[in-house]
């Protein structure tokens, strides 16, 4: 239910930023050459002359047809752009994420378990050191010392290398796909891609899981009904996982939410770094050449993207919290 | 009795690592529980009475440590025992009951499986009569309808329920010692005496011994065969309950004694015995004409709807189901210079009248008449700024949370001063400052301290003292000693009867604890889920209750037997 | 009896020091032996004030100056970074664009810290329809991910650094906002603001002396614990080509020019700013710890 307040901001606040805002757009759109009459053509073309509220009908009614206009540099529609772009990025941002959660979740736990331990000294340095790191000079680092000084990684341009041929679309999931493909060869040479960019991502988004997974545990394990478990005689590994760990959870997948606002922002500059294939670039690019049909998609699609994530989170967060599936 | 007592402890020192260094919270303690036997611990707060049943559970925090002495369970030596071996002992030979019991429990596990870790664990059941099991133990715990709760989260369910949960699990592999550490405290009088009772049954049909953690004694003299009195870490005196109560041998336990509220007493008796004369208590004028007159008085609230998201975001009301009635139509008096006390369990409205009086929230409707003018129609945001403002006034009842943590005590109580009191040159409000804070019996080089530099007793002092300020007529006491400890209570009670007399107040008293309303009372008010059941002398409704409610309040509070 | 097992250490003595200022500075001594990275974060932070004060003036070279007979040099003792591709010293370029990024930083979260905050603790404090509203905004900023939110702002705002600022702002504003209207919100109903309404105080009053100290230094720690958001922000957007333009020196912009040289080996050109970017943002990230402890104790994690 509360997606849909949310949605409803969304798509406002993409209009405001299409029409409202200075810069008329008509210009832009006659190009600078263009005479008066000219300008007041396309104006009208545009549905310019009209007054606001009608403007943003048309705009949604738009939206509802899947039209964000054209892109000027490919020509293409920018929601066609997007889509045969959008498997590239969500590809990088959830390996990234992956990596991220199956580092950081352990090593938050085991620095609350063993709190004032060596562990827990390290969790508190990645924490503060990743969130630290702009995620693209992190990517250049990676670059540098595992392509040009130790040249293990291919070179950092796109998802695959110019001599394999991509696998048949199906999902648009290289790696899915090569294994659908049962090419073993290209899923390799994918993988080495991937890799690098996906570290980036992942240290990037690994220290806030880190350091709420720490604080949570540490808050469960010193709860009444934590100690109630010890005193009950249960096992380390019980009172640790089943008593104090689900209960952490809870902030965990919260801060989720915050975690892929930082990584869906985070993987336009990674993109950019690794000229990875994926829509972030594509944005990036279009901003370069002033081509803002593109950027103002992106930017639409992108929070409908995170929307989603939200709700498909809180879902999450109401199988594991009985107290929310009661309210809502 | 038996030779080998079940559990010994002896000299035990229990030792916590701080900021400020070693803090020693248990020293040389010694004492035994026999099978069988329930002995209470009593002692107020920072005595170290929870520390040594955790220290025996070894359940210590990470900074504590058992530094000294032994604890020896049925033959097993506890201090050094290995922790997979104590782990087998928890919950299975040794089991333990908490306050709070709500926290107490895993809020997102049911608990029905809660209680089958628990057999799994001791090999009590095994996974296919696991079930069977946990039901059968919420039958014993007298939980109605168990095949239903077994499926019942923790929030779902009633504090007393929730306590009688813990006390499944702690029963679930019938051990041979329970300790329950203030197992009542936070639940209603009724409540309590109930699952105390229920406690009492089940632990001796084991033939279980019981250790009750508690600071009342009231409650340990009912339930217990042998008292423990600690004061700051250190067992002061060790006696079988019948003769502790009768003749108390150390100077504090006499103190304790004195200072817990009871009936057949007066509020000078809650203090220790000195030579001189008790003050000779004016006699208080009673003109007939009540001070604050409440008719008909109700609050009621908006029960919250489902869906309220998308209508709040229009602001639309929520479906109007019936409104919650906190309130539902009262009425009663208070006399110049009288003391009306407000009795009830929690939820019976009585804070939410007190605020309402207060002018600080709106009534639904009804009248509320002080001096004569009709306060409950004035909107609670302007009544700030109205004359009869300073003359109600309130106490609250957490001293902590009433004072703001930046400002110092003398701030605090000038404020009103500063606000109501009218121009005054800053000499003269530190005047008024200090002359009040002789009254309420604060030292005057406490007036610069911020209020995490006081006591408890000192911040109650503080709040009470900026109540008195600017001289109130009416002055509306929320549970004013209810996170205090007893000794500090009996204080504070005597200084509000003393300003009383002194400054010619009348007192609304909100409180849930019967004794000490008599004690400080001319008129007792029982409410029950918004309305009045009862009220008359405090003297008539305590010793003859005409409402069966009244009765059952009464009976519920344990008393020491003097 | 408190739940706890740690007994009442805290309770006060009888010689308690009675100012305050002493007593929190003394606090502050405590926290900074205990955490020495405190105390050293706060030095850096103090070389980078510096820095941005009069940099400039202390420069060995003229950042903007290129000469590319010496271009593409590595880090030496004439140039300690080292050369970019048309010669332009990299050190200079580094010290002197401390003061824009530390302008830019300050100033969103200064703006932020003022606008989120005073919505925030009305909309705690007063509820209703200016809570409704405010978290409204909140809720639909959050929508977004939020450095896709700033790169569109900046986008139809039109590319200057002015919108940088007014686009970081906004997207740090929910935090504000939530931060100060959870504050405001428990405290509305606490003791001493009850207390405060029946000593005759006025709600602007209450808000004024009672609420507003008390959030304040919870504020302060926000504001420190974004600053080094708000700088990553900004060279993120300066790195994709937004607000910034070459060749005003500015430390994400640097590392952007620098990348193109990464694959050949050239490293000093993106290394060094963004090292520097990377120690400014783990300098303030440190500081907000280490003031959180001192502000609030029983937070220490």
């Amino acid at each position: 239910m509360t997606s849909i307040p949310s949605l409803i901001g969304v798509v406002i606040v993409s209009f405001l930023l299409t029409r409202v805002l200075p810069g008329d757009t008509a210009t832009y759109f006659a190009g600078p050459a263009a005479t008066p009459k000219a300008l007041e053509e396309v104006r009208k073309q545009l549905g310019l002359d009209k007054p606001l509220p009608e403007q943003f009908l048309r705009y949604v009614a738009d939206l509802t047809h899947g039209d964000l206009g054209n892109s000027l540099t490919t020509g293409q529609t920018v929601v066609g752009d997007i889509t045969s772009r959008l498997p590239a990025s969500a590809e990088l941002t959830l390996i990234g994420l992956l990596l991220a959660l199956l580092i950081a979740v352990p090593l938050g736990i085991l620095a609350a378990v063993r709190q004032g331990s060596w562990i827990d000294h390290l969790c508190r340095v990645v924490a503060t050191a990743g969130v630290s790191l702009p995620v693209f000079f992190t990517g250049l680092l990676l670059v540098y010392v595992f392509y040009f000084l130790l040249g293990w990684s291919p070179a950092p341009l796109g998802r695959l290398d110019i001599f394999f041929s991509e696998p048949p679309r199906i999902t648009g999931f290289l790696l899915v796909d090569s294994i659908i493909a049962r090419d073993w060869e290209v899923l390799r040479a994918a993988l080495s891609q991937l890799i690098l960019p996906a570290l980036t991502l992942a240290v990037f988004s690994l220290a806030p899981i880190a350091r709420i997974t720490r604080a949570s545990m540490l808050t469960a394990l010193s709860s009444d009904f934590v100690r109630t478990a010890r005193a009950s005689g249960l096992k380390p590994i019980t009172v640790t996982m089943t008593y104090a760990f689900r209960n952490a959870m809870l902030p965990v997948i919260t801060t989720l939410g915050m975690v892929f606002s930082f990584l869906l922002g985070a993987n336009v500059l990674v993109e950019k770094v690794f000229a990875w294939p994926g829509i972030g670039s594509y944005a990036v690019e279009a901003l370069i050449a002033s081509d803002f049909a593109p950027v103002q998609g992106f930017v639409l699609a992108m929070a409908i993207l995170y929307v989603i994530l939200n709700l498909a989170i809180d879902l999450l967060y109401g199988v594991i919290d009985p107290r929310v599936r009661v309210t809502t | 009795m038996v030779a080998i007592p079940l559990l010994d402890i002896s000299d035990l020192t229990v030792e916590f690592g701080t900021r400020r260094g070693i803090v020693r919270a248990v020293e040389k303690v010694d004492f035994t529980v026999a099978k069988g036997e329930t002995v209470g611990i009593v002692g107020e707060s920072g005595s170290g009475k929870s520390v040594t049943s955790y220290a025996v559970m070894r359940i210590l925090d990470r900074a504590g440590r058992i530094a000294d002495g032994s604890i020896t369970f049925s033959g097993i030596d506890i201090r050094s025992a290995d922790e997979a071996y104590m782990r087998d002992l928890r919950g299975r030979e040794i089991s333990m009951i908490f306050q709070n019991p709500r926290a107490a429990l895993n809020p997102i596990r049911k608990v029905g499986r809660q209680l089958e870790d628990v057999l799994l664990r001791h090999v009590q059941a095994v996974p296919s009569n696991a079930k069977e099991k946990a039901i059968d133990l919420l039958n014993q715990v007298r939980i109605s309808r168990p095949e239903e709760r077994y499926h019942a989260y923790p929030f779902e369910l009633s504090g007393g329920m929730c306590q009688r949960i813990v006390f499944a699990l702690a029963l679930a592999c019938r051990p041979q010692l329970l300790i329950a550490d203030e197992p009542t405290t936070g639940l209603d009088a009724t409540t309590q005496k109930a699952v105390m009772d229920l406690v009492v049954e089940l632990t001796r049909a084991r033939g279980m011994s019981t250790i009750l953690i508690t600071h009342d004694l009231g409650l340990a003299a009912a339930y217990c065969d042998k008292v423990i009195v600690m004061e700051r870490g250190k067992v002061v005196e060790t006696a079988p309950s019948g003769s502790i109560f009768k003749d108390p041998q150390h100077p504090y336990t006499r103190k304790l004694m004195r200072a817990t509220p009871r009936p057949g007493i007066t509020l000078r008796d809650l203090l220790p015995a000195t030579d001189e004369e008790p003050p000779a208590s004016s006699v208080v004028v009673m003109d007939g004409k009540p001070l604050l007159s409440v008719r008909d008085l109700v609050k009621e609230y908006p029960r919250q709807g489902a869906g309220a998201t998308l209508a709040s975001l229009f602001g639309k009301k929520a479906a109007d189901a019936a409104p919650f009635r906190a309130v539902g139509g009262i009425s009663f008096d208070v006399m110049r210079g009288e003391s009306v006390g407000l009795v009830g369990e929690s939820g019976c409205g009585k804070s939410t009248t007190s605020m309402m009086i207060m002018r600080l929230l709106d009534p639904t409707s009804g009248s509320i008449q002080f001096n004569g003018v009709d306060i409950g129609g004035l909107a609670a945001k302007s009544f700030a700024a109205h004359p009869m403002r300073p003359k109600i006034q309130m106490v609250f009842q957490d001293p902590t949370d009433s004072l703001n943590p930046r400002y110092t005590a003398a701030r605090a109580i000038s404020d009103p001063i500063l606000r109501m009191g009218g121009g005054q040159s800053a000499a003269q409000v530190r005047a008024r400052c200090e002359e009040l804070a002789r009254l309420v019996g604060l030292p005057g080089d406490l007036l610069d301290r911020f209020p995490h530099q006081l006591s408890g007793g000192q911040k109650a002092r503080v709040g009470i003292a900026r109540a008195i300020a600017l001289d109130p007529d009416l002055v509306v006491l929320d549970e004013p000693t209810a996170a205090l400890d007893v000794s500090v209570q009996a204080i504070v009670l005597n200084l509000l009867q003393e300003l009383k007399e002194r400054l010619s107040m009348s007192y609304l008293f909100v409180s849930h604890d019967l004794h000490v309303v008599h004690l400080l009372c001319d008129r007792v008010i029982v409410m029950r889920n918004g309305a009045i059941v009862e009220q008359g002398s405090a003297d008539r409704v305590l010793s003859h209750p005409e409402h069966e409610y009244t009765r059952e309040l009464l009976a519920a509070v344990p008393t020491p037997p003097v | 009896m408190s739940a706890s097992t740690i007994p009442d250490a805290a309770a006060p003595a009888g010689s308690q020091r009675l100012a305050p200022i002493k007593s929190l500075f003394s606090h502050a001594r405590y926290i900074v032996g205990d955490n020495p990275v405190t105390g050293l974060s706060f030095g850096l932070f103090m070389l980078f004030l510096v820095c941005a004060l009069i940099g400039p003036y202390l420069v060995p070279h003229d950042p903007l100056a290129s000469d590319t007979m010496a271009a593409l040099q590595r880090p030496s003792l004439r140039h300690l970074f080292g050369t970019d591709q048309l010669g332009r010293d990299i050190f200079s370029r580094v010290i002197v664009a401390t003061r824009l990024d530390m302008t830019i930083a300050i100033s969103s979260v200064a703006l932020v810290f003022v606008l989120g905050g005073l919505a925030g603790i009305a909309a705690g404090f007063y509820g209703g329809w200016t809570d409704r509203i405010v978290g409204r905004i909140g809720d639909t900023i959050m929508a977004f991910p939020l450095f896709v939110l700033a790169m569109g702002i900046v986008a139809a705002l039109g590319n200057t650094v002015t919108n940088i600022v007014i686009a970081t702002a906004i997207i740090n504003f929910p935090l504000y906002a939530r931060l100060a209207r959870a504050e405001a919100n428990v405290r509305r109903e606490a003791g001493f603001v009850q207390a405060a309404r029946l000593t005759g105080n006025s709600d602007a009053r209450i808000l004024l002396t009672q609420i507003m100290p008390n959030i304040l230094p919870i504020m302060m720690v926000q504001m420190s614990l974004t600053m080094g958001y708000a700088i990553l922000n900004a060279a993120g957007l300066s790195f994709i080509g937004l607000g910034v333009r070459p060749p005003t020196p500015e430390w994400g912009i640097m590392v952007a020019e620098g990348s193109a040289f990464i694959v050949s080996g050239e490293w000093w050109i993106a290394l060094f700013p963004g090292l520097t970017l990377m120690l400014a943002v783990f300098c303030f990230n440190l500081l907000g710890d280490g003031l959180r402890d001192i502000v609030d104790p029983l937070r220490r994690t």
